[in-house]
């Protein structure tokens, strides 16, 4: 029996503000199927809940069973000393303990990785820098599997970067340790024809935190699954994306929370811009509070800004609750137009329009840009959003950070 | 030395019934520290003058003209008027989410002079009209208008005036839910402006109050589109004691 218990912050409920559309499946999010073995996803037809936004046709080739092509990627590290940057293989007992893969694209990235990328931040270990971790995609098809490894009490930010182009499906396995304090960044700048699905499961241990964060701005086609469980209490999940889809993009976000430890805490804040006809984006944030999740604290929000007529934004929020002992659960998802009298407001004010266009991105994206609080990801972002607006926007922009 | 000069200005707008005459030929001329009161009822169509002489897209002119120093104010886009310098108070500002205050009035200053404002005469400047716009400093962080109270949209609207220092203005109801001491705030603020920049000023009023702390020097009676009766601050005075009444009756 589910119980659904909602808190709505968002008092703002506007004439496309859609606070209240979850809707429970008629499968619990608790039955989704996960194995290691191929034969246990069928290929995808396109029907199937989990890939009935994804235009499947277009992966083919991610869904054979098939391993990297020679050369397909480059992967370049730069990591602050103290980290261990270890290559393993697949039956190291380091690896899969907190990965199951969850479709078909994840299981055959599985099969066909040889070798996985350990990131090791040892317990207790404070790092200064950022641990960067870049993959180029240079040609052809490529499986990859990374485990970030955050020790106990230790506090880190990994950034893992994706540029260039070819066939990426990948597995990111993301291990909080007790009282850790991880942040890991993956940032999506592809190349307009690359393909990319990827699926990051991260086991977060008693007391620790994960702030995980999406920034997705291109490829043809970026399908990114995020999956967060609590190995014990007071853990805290902390999910913030950012996207932007252009003309013929196709950028999916889908979350699982899966609350079975008691007194742990979820917030997810996802907010995308669609620019030009054929954008189409996906966002879907399952949450579910198991009958054991007791004091469960989760809060889901979705917000999309479409600048051109035609594109297309998907947002699914789904809530499902076992158990009415929780400090809340509420969920916000909404789709907006290009407000121009907002446009209007700052051009009377002399704004041009190009600026003002882009002030008011940027204000859409503010709450949520604010909140990664990585400079090195949020600046570049930024910059990412003013290049899709088309325009050099540095000397605006140099004025706009001064105050 | 400024002129706007309106002209035989007609208007319409599309509603879900079809195009709706609003203006139906405005005569007008605001010049440099001169104060116009545009008083008329409801739904007369004052806001749509605001709005035509601002250039909102959803009004279309369909005849007579606008120029601001002999220059044709309607080929402008939006900002061009702006930066020519005309502004307007909007009877309902907007929200910005995301956009603080202090970034939007740095950016339209910089816009309106052609050059970023000097850093620290422009901190001094913008917190000196705050504090007498009786604004709270926290005001510069918070988001343009998002959960603002009327009074507190209306008091940001003058500030942007102040510091903006357009050659005409127009405050459409800038006195319309605000109460004594508020109405007396953004009043002084007004008249700081006319006294430090010699702005002439197009108050759209549905009521009287505002007049007796912003004095006109020019009264007119707007009734549905067009001007109906013109005069000096006595008229006001009338229009307090008789209402529209006598001016909508005869335009029916
Ligand atoms: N955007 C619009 N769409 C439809 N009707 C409008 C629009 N703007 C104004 N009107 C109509 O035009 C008339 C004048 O409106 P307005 O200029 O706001 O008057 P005022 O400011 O004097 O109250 C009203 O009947 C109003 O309903
Ligand atoms: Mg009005």
């Amino acid at each position: 029996m589910s119980l659904l218990a909602q808190k709505n912050p968002e008092a703002t409920a506007g004439a496309h503000t859609d606070s209240a559309a979850a809707f429970v499946p008629d499968q619990s999010r608790a039955e989704r199927k996960t194995s290691y073995a191929v034969a246990d996803f069928p290929v995808p037809g396109g029907r199937e809940e989990e890939w009935r936004f994804t235009p499947v046709d277009r992966l083919g080739g991610l869904f054979s069973e098939e391993g990297s092509t020679e050369g397909a990627v480059t992967v370049e590290t730069d990591a602050p000393e103290g980290v261990e940057l270890l290559e393993l293989a697949m039956d190291d007992e380091r690896v899969g303990t907190a990965y199951r893969p969850a479709d078909r694209a994840a299981v055959t990235a599985y099969a066909g990785t040889e070798r996985a990328l350990l990131v090791g931040i040892p317990a207790e270990a404070e790092l200064d820098a950022p641990v960067f971790v870049r993959v180029n995609g240079v040609a052809g098809r490529d499986n990859a599997h990374l485990v970030v490894d955050a020790g106990r009490h230790s506090k880190a930010t990994v950034i893992l970067e994706h540029r260039g182009t070819g066939e990426h499906t990948a597995g990111v396995e993301i291990r909080v340790g007790d009282g850790a304090d991880l942040t890991f960044v993956t940032v999506q700048e592809w190349d307009d024809d690359a393909l990319h699905v990827a699926q990051n499961d991260a086991l977060i241990g008693r007391d620790g935190k994960l702030r995980h964060i999406v920034v997705t701005l291109g490829g043809e086609l970026v399908r990114i699954s995020t999956n967060a469980r609590y190995s014990g209490p007071g853990g805290s999940f902390e999910g913030l994306g950012v996207y932007f889809a252009d003309a013929g993009q196709h950028q999916e976000h889908r979350l699982f929370v899966d609350h079975e430890a008691p007194h742990c805490h979820s917030n997810v804040e996802y907010k995308g811009a669609l620019q030009g006809e054929t954008a189409h984006t996906v966002w879907v944030g399952d949450v579910l509070i198991r009958a054991s999740a007791e004091g469960t604290d989760t809060y889901e929000l979705n917000r999309n800004l479409i600048l051109d007529d035609g594109a297309r934004a998907d947002s699914i929020p789904n809530l499902e609750i076992e158990t009415g002992e929780i400090v809340g659960a509420g969920h916000a998802s909404a789709t907006g137009r290009f407000d121009d009298e907002q446009l209007f407001y700052l051009q009377a004010r002399g704004i041009p329009e190009d600026i003002a266009r882009r002030l008011v991105v940027r204000g859409f994206f503010a709450s949520v840009v604010a909140r990664i609080g990585v400079p090195e990801v949020s600046e570049r972002l930024m910059a990412a959003i003013d290049t899709e607006l088309g325009g050099t926007a540095a000397q605006e922009t140099a004025t706009e950070a001064a105050l | 030395m400024s002129t706007l000069e309106i002209r035989n200005l007609q208007v319409t707008v599309e509603t879900e019934t079809g195009t709706k005459e609003i203006l139906r030929g405005v005569d007008l001329t605001v010049k440099s520290g001169e104060t116009h009161a545009i008083m008329g009822p409801n739904g007369s169509g004052k806001s749509t003058l605001a709005y035509s002489i601002a250039g909102h897209p959803k009004y279309t002119v369909t005849g007579g003209t606008v120029t601001l120093d002999g220059e044709d104010v309607l080929a402008m886009k939006v900002d061009e008027r702006a930066r020519a310098g005309l502004f307007l108070a909007m009877q309902y500002p907007v929200e910005v989410p995301g956009v603080t205050v202090s970034n939007f009035l740095r950016t339209a200053k910089t816009a309106i002079d052609g050059e970023a404002p000097k850093l620290r005469t422009w901190v001094k400047d913008m917190k000196s009209a705050m504090g007498e716009l009786r604004m709270d400093p926290a005001f510069a962080e918070r988001n343009v208008n998002e959960g603002f109270s009327g009074g507190e949209k209306k008091r940001h609207e003058i500030l942007q005036m102040e510091l903006l220092r357009p050659k005409v203005a127009i405050l459409d109801e800038t006195d319309s839910g605000l109460d004594v001491d508020a109405l007396r705030v953004v009043s002084e603020g007004v008249n700081r402006v006319k006294d430090n920049t010699d702005v002439g000023v197009l108050l759209i009023t549905h009521y009287t109050r505002i007049l007796r702390y912003i004095k006109p020097d020019f009264v007119h009676v707007f009734v549905d589109g067009k001007i109906v009766e013109e005069g000096g601050s006595e008229l006001a005075d009338r229009l307090e004691a008789e209402g529209y009444d006598r001016y909508v009756g005869a335009s029916a």
